[in-house]
């Protein structure tokens, strides 16, 4: 296997944190410490993290509402996440975002989105930064989106505006199988979403999405091809979310309990501790270490979340703007 | 070689400036070019503003000079990466331009007509205007984008809308309503040069005009309204091309007596609350003039402005003189029914004074 010791461990911590990050959360939301909505996406571990296991901070990547495995992958902070979905000051975004908008610029993570698709030419508008500024080589632009995106017009906009630039752009479709509780095989007409890069003129492939092996491969050669400036491509990876669409959905209600048991058996993360332990690359001790690790920083972040003041009322009017004249602090 | 005169509409402070006279479309290029030199990260980007591209060599034709030869020239001066042609998705490349403002650029996006704003509408609203707050403050989107609006020039219903109040709605967007030269030029190069998305909404009956242009380089403020002429019986507000119907009113009523001040606000959002409570607590009567449509308008929030804070100074209802609750029709003649008039403003300014 041509992956280093390093990039390794960082895979698995990278899916375990994001795992654990993902139940954690469920569970303060249920318990009634969250602010708001939150959508989970462990099983999805496989494909953010196969695809910024190649990306560096210069790098840019747009999220969607069930972002969180995104913001992990690119390197935010689990307790400053926490903070966030409890509405807290000490958040990402200052409690002003919650968990659809976790963002870190300093990290190229241009926000989780709660428009479905509408964070999609953010990306190809980062990539087309980078071919204005002759960067490519360091800076290409990821658009993560699922299957219910993929019907959005704006998507289709976005790969032809790539594919006629040339620019740096890797179209990541998480192809869960469901939108909210719709299907993909009642909403998508292609029987691989991938399919229809050829229409736009780029590469598309279907990956194994519950298979970080897989995914990590197809996105290496599709960064690749976009730092060497030879423009888009498009990665389906075929995954699956455990929990429901968000925190309080019930999948039973439209899922076959077969079906959650069948993905369940082709776990990312059960997965990549077979091979690795199989193939001597890493020992049951250090995953375990790993795992205690991660364990440890959950406590960590919740106890953080839950300490953290709650923002002060004046900052509801801050930054609407950088500037302006006669702001509007509500009529009384 | 011109110089400002005592009664220029660019006002005070101005008499004596080197400048000449200028139509509103070359000195609106002059200044995209200008903004272009002076800073390497603005570009532009809209459908057509290069014109076509040779098949065979594909380098840009320049063919129309894009719409409304906003950009004729350019794209020779500044090449395709800053002069971006892009093609019919509005969505898609606005969208981009968001993206790309996130990033460190700065583009500048010709949308054509202001009908098509909609169709980009969720770029605008949920990323452009929001993502500075949603974030929490950790990014700004430095956008410029302008496009044609208003009806008179048998554009028809879906190429002639003014619903530039829908933007000024949004918190997190800015608009500018230039309604000469002189303001074009100081409120594009104010707009490109701001660090959040401002929205410059340009008339089409002012594309030809032409007016006074100080040579010196020069910014409006966004959000400062200006009196265009000083008057002490009514106060007339406009916007975009209604502080030219407005002027024209004010020289119709001068005639029979009565002396007109006349406010463009040049800004909607924000816009310059002082410059009306000022004029109308000196002239105590006041007429609105907007070609939008009247429902949730910028006239109707002017007004309610007007009422809150100069109530005791009105010696009558505030009026409004707007478009009808209604599409623009095609028909010339019904185009000028729907618009407002001089006429429309002078009936309204007598009935308010209580003339008839």
């Amino acid at each position: 296997m041509d992956i280093s010791k390093e990039k390794l461990e960082w895979i698995y911590t990278t899916m375990y944190r994001i795992r654990r990050f993902e139940e954690t959360m469920l569970e303060q939301t249920l318990k009634g410490n969250s602010m708001g909505v939150a959508h989970t996406s462990d099983g999805q571990e496989a494909p953010p993290t196969g695809i910024c296991a190649h990306l560096t901070d210069k790098d840019w990547i747009g999220s969607t509402h069930r972002g969180h495995g995104h913001c992990i992958s690119k390197g935010l902070e689990t307790d400053k996440m926490m903070a966030e979905v409890f509405g807290k000051a000490t958040g990402q975004c200052g409690g002003k975002g919650g968990s659809m908008h976790i963002s870190d610029f300093s990290k190229g993570m241009l926000g989780a989105n709660g428009i479905v698709g509408a964070s999609i030419p953010l990306a190809v508008g980062a990539a087309l930064t980078a071919k204005y500024k002759g960067i490519e080589n360091e800076s290409v632009g990821v658009a993560f989106f699922g299957d219910g995106a993929s019907s959005q017009g704006v998507l289709h906009e976005a790969m032809n505006l790539a594919s006629i630039w040339d620019l740096p752009v890797i179209f990541a479709c998480e192809n869960n199988g469901y939108a909210e509780a719709t299907p993909s095989w009642y909403s998508v007409s292609a029987e691989d979403i991938a399919s229809r890069a050829e229409g736009y003129g780029m590469p598309g492939v279907v990956v194994d999405g519950m298979d970080v092996f897989a995914v990590y491969d197809a996105a290496g050669e599709a960064i690749a091809r976009a730092r060497a400036g030879e423009g888009p491509t498009f990665i389906e990876m075929k995954t699956y979310r455990y929990h429901g669409h968000f925190h309080a959905d019930d999948t039973s209600k439209y899922r076959k309990p077969e079906e959650e048991e069948h993905y369940k058996n082709l776990d990312a993360i059960n997965n990549f501790e077979r091979t690795v332990t199989k193939q001597k690359l890493m020992t049951e001790k250090q995953l375990k270490s790993i795992r205690d690790d991660i364990e440890q920083e959950m406590l960590h972040a919740v106890e953080f979340a839950l300490s953290s003041p709650m923002p002060e009322a004046s900052t509801t009017y801050d930054d609407v703007y950088v500037n302006y004249s006669n702001p509007i602090p509500g009529l009384r | 070689m011109t110089t400002s005169q005592a009664n220029s509409p660019i006002g005070p402070g101005y008499e004596g400036v080197q400048g000449k006279e200028m139509r509103f479309r070359d000195i609106f290029r002059d200044t995209l070019r200008s903004e272009m030199n002076r800073d390497q990260d603005v570009y532009l980007m809209g459908e057509d503003i290069s014109g076509g591209f040779d098949k065979d060599t594909k380098e840009p034709l320049d063919a129309w000079g894009g719409p409304f030869a906003a950009t004729k020239g350019l794209v020779q001066e500044f090449g395709p990466d800053r002069i971006r042609d892009a093609p019919i998705s509005e969505a898609g490349f606005v969208g981009a331009a968001v993206g790309s403002a996130l990033t460190g650029l700065r583009p500048v996006v010709d949308l054509m007509y202001f009908d098509f704003v909609t169709v980009a509408f969720d770029q605008l609203l949920s990323n452009a205007a929001k993502s500075r707050y949603m974030f929490g403050g950790q990014t700004k989107v430095p956008l410029t984008l302008f496009a044609r609006s208003g009806a008179g020039t048998g554009h028809a219903a879906q190429h002639s809308e003014s619903f530039y109040s829908m933007l000024a709605h949004i918190p997190g967007l800015k608009v500018v309503v230039p309604s000469d030269p002189y303001s074009v030029k100081g409120l594009l190069a104010a707009s490109i040069r701001d660090d959040d998305p401002v929205f410059v909404v340009n008339d089409k009956k002012l594309i030809n005009l032409t007016g006074f242009v100080p040579d010196e380089d020069y910014v409006i403020e966004l959000g400062k309204g200006r009196y265009m002429r000083r008057g002490a019986d009514v106060t007339l507000v406009g916007m975009s091309y209604t502080s030219v119907v407005c002027q024209q009113a004010a020289d119709q009523l001068a005639e029979i007596g009565i002396d007109a001040e006349v406010i463009d606000m040049m800004s909607l959002s924000p816009f310059d609350e002082d410059i009306l409570v000022e004029s109308v607590k000196k002239t105590n009567n006041v007429v609105i003039v907007d070609e939008d449509t009247p429902r949730a308008s910028m006239a109707s929030e002017f007004a309610a402005v007007i009422a809150d804070k100069a109530f005791d100074y009105l010696d009558a209802p505030i009026k409004r003189v707007t478009a009808p609750h209604s599409p623009v029709p095609y028909n010339r003649g019904l185009e000028i029914e729907f618009m407002p008039q001089p006429e429309d403003v002078v009936g309204t300014v007598k009935n308010t004074l209580g003339w008839e």
